[in-house]
């Protein structure tokens, strides 16, 4: 789908990033001023990086080597910015529109699908100035899309919005994946994001790639620490909702190592969730606790001791074929003797966990 | 009660045909400048920046007489107009309207060029990620976007045009019916003995005018900014 190999030097910033994303989201992830927007602006081209080369779907649309270097309008890319960067001098419907203007029109079902999909048909007559932010991401979204694009570029659709329109706009993103089938490419530092929308996962540093791999890989990643520098990495786990206790407000997943409790989940039984549960929430018990508040005990089996800097190790623990993350100290590893094949349970809290991106 | 003789209409008329015309075909040539004022950078833009302000702060009768060198039938300009083309701008009404644009030029220029350089270029950039190429993200994005500052820009210079006396009476001269504009016939009402009553009577209508014209444009200008802010239209 999208390969990509570029250099580019922004003054003292060096950009130099290579991987290849397939069908699905792929999330570049990282901390600000990683270089994320700058790869996609790259893919748009929108900035030109000084060698490499770009290829969508195995046309090369960028290859400083050989001089190739097609323009913007004409890559065939959807771009949905930060800031949604709507026509205001357009109503909603005429910025939805608006790439029919440049191409051989834009068929009235299409056009009805995207509305219909992302629920924009009230807001057609209404100008882009008095949207709220959530709407105004839905209808960049859309106006993306309706450019019949090879390729989607979002770029921190969420970053402006609070913390509802977040889960609003990303159930609109997953919908797009699931019904529109055009590949992805997210921007964000923010790990919930992530974690909760993408298949792949390009984790960027200071101009860098410093991992590609399946979410569940690159997001479980002990050493992960994005944005705000502090310890962020955990295990992230497929699961599936297969009960709902309404009175109590609680949800029950299962995934490959048994069953987990957790708060607020905003999803129907049967349904897909991902979790993440970060290590630092994750205690250990050599005994079956008893008396406990902590609604998931986790029986399984060390399967790595990490030593980390400053006294805390980062334990590894199998529970069935999924593996979560214990952060403690040393001295709890001395006191329990903790080592590999040890069989222990892993104790977390139902509120630590919840989906990431809900409300 | 206030009725126009017919003399009256007459300059009223030759006038506001004059600063149309010195303003419709000013027009993309200020808004060339302008985009080039804004966006590029190359050597000797100061010098041409200068250039298009010059008609501002020259005296206008310099203005005049440099058209007259150049335009008039001996002028290197002016010759190869009337030879090739038949054209001659010499004391015509078309000479008038040369004038008031050449006057007015600056006014226009610089409103447009504020128009463009406070429009956000990220716009222009989504434009293009949605298929518009150049010219398609300047006549749907910069040109719309840019509205309120043209229109300032049309009706300052047309209100100038309305008012030029010195470049124009010096290039055109005074002829009645073709190159009296209102100003040059009040002037000549003043010079007249007992021409104060008409002399009023045509700075009366200049001051209307003038109030219908900002008048207008302020209307204008509003509703456009409006639309360009993204606002809904109130009903």
């Amino acid at each position: 789908m999208l390969s990509l190999d570029i250099e580019r030097r922004l003054g003292d910033f060096r950009l130099a990033a290579s991987f290849e994303a397939g069908e699905g989201v792929t999330a570049l992830f990282g901390r600000s001023g990683a270089g994320k927007t700058s790869v996609i602006n790259a893919i748009a081209g929108i900035l030109r990086p000084d060698h490499g080369r770009i290829a969508i779907n195995g046309e090369i649309v960028f290859d400083a080597a050989r001089g190739i270097d097609v323009p913007t309008p004409k890559r065939r890319i959807g771009y949905v910015f930060q800031e949604g960067r709507l026509f205001p001098h357009l109503s909603v419907g005429q910025n939805l529109s608006y790439a029919g203007l440049f191409s051989r029109g834009m068929p009235a079902s299409e056009f009805d699908r995207v509305v219909e999909l992302l629920g924009l048909r009230s807001l057609l007559e209404r100008r882009p100035g008095n949207l709220s932010g959530g709407e105004k991401q839905r209808v960049a979204i859309g106006r993306a899309l309706l450019s019949s694009p090879r390729l989607l570029l979002l770029d921190e659709p969420l970053a402006s919005l609070d913390a509802h329109r977040k889960s609003e706009v990303l159930q609109y993103i997953e919908l797009i994946r699931d019904e529109v089938r055009v590949p992805i490419v997210y921007v964000s530092h923010a790990v919930e994001e992530v974690v909760r929308i993408a298949d792949t996962v390009v984790l960027m540093s200071a101009g860098g790639v410093l991992g590609v791999g399946p979410a569940e890989d690159v997001m479980g990643r002990p050493d992960l620490r994005p944005g705000e520098g502090a310890f962020e990495g955990g295990a992230v786990i497929d699961a599936k909702v297969v009960g709902q206790d309404m009175e109590h407000d609680l949800a029950t997943l299962a995934f490959e190592g048994g069953t987990l409790t957790a708060t607020n989940v905003d999803a129907l039984i049967g349904e897909p969730v991902r979790v993440r549960i970060r290590a630092r929430d994750v205690s250990i018990a050599l005994e079956r606790p008893r008396r406990i508040s902590i609604q998931n005990v986790l029986e399984g089996t060390i399967a790595d001791v990490a030593a980390g800097s400053n006294g805390i190790v980062d334990v590894a623990i199998a529970v069935g074929a999924a593996t979560v993350r214990s952060r403690v100290t040393r001295r709890a590893v001395e006191q329990l003797g903790l080592t590999k094949g040890l069989s222990v349970y892993a104790l977390v809290k139902a509120v630590s966990l919840s989906r990431p991106g809900a409300a | 009660m206030f009725s126009l003789t017919a003399e009256e209409q007459e300059v009223l008329w030759l006038s506001l045909r004059v600063a149309f015309w010195s303003v419709f075909v000013s027009l993309p040539f200020a808004m060339a400048a302008a985009y080039v004022l804004a966006r590029a950078s190359f050597p000797g833009k100061t010098l041409f920046d200068a250039l298009v302000h010059l008609p501002l702060v020259l005296p206008p009768v310099v203005v005049g007489y440099f058209l007259l060198l150049l335009f008039g039938r001996r002028g290197p300009i002016g010759e190869i107009l009337d030879q090739w083309f038949g054209i001659v701008v010499a004391f015509r009404w078309t000479g008038a309207a040369l004038a008031a644009g050449i006057m007015g030029f600056p006014l226009i220029v610089r409103a447009i060029r504020l128009s463009f350089e406070t429009i956000d270029r990220k716009l222009e950039a989504a434009a293009s990620t949605l298929g518009a190429g150049r010219a398609g993200v300047f006549l749907t994005v910069t040109l719309p976007l840019a509205l309120p500052g043209l229109i300032t820009g049309v009706l300052l210079s047309f209100a100038r045009s309305l008012g030029e006396f010195g470049a124009t009476i010096t290039f055109v001269s005074n002829i009645p019916g073709e190159t009296r504009t209102l100003p040059l016939a009040i002037y000549t009402y003043t010079q007249t003995p007992a021409g104060d009553a008409a002399a009023l009577r045509l700075s009366a209508i200049a001051v209307l005018l003038s109030l219908a014209a900002l008048y207008v444009s302020e209307v204008m200008v509003r509703r456009a900014a409006r639309r360009v802010a993204g606002e809904d239209a109130v009903a």
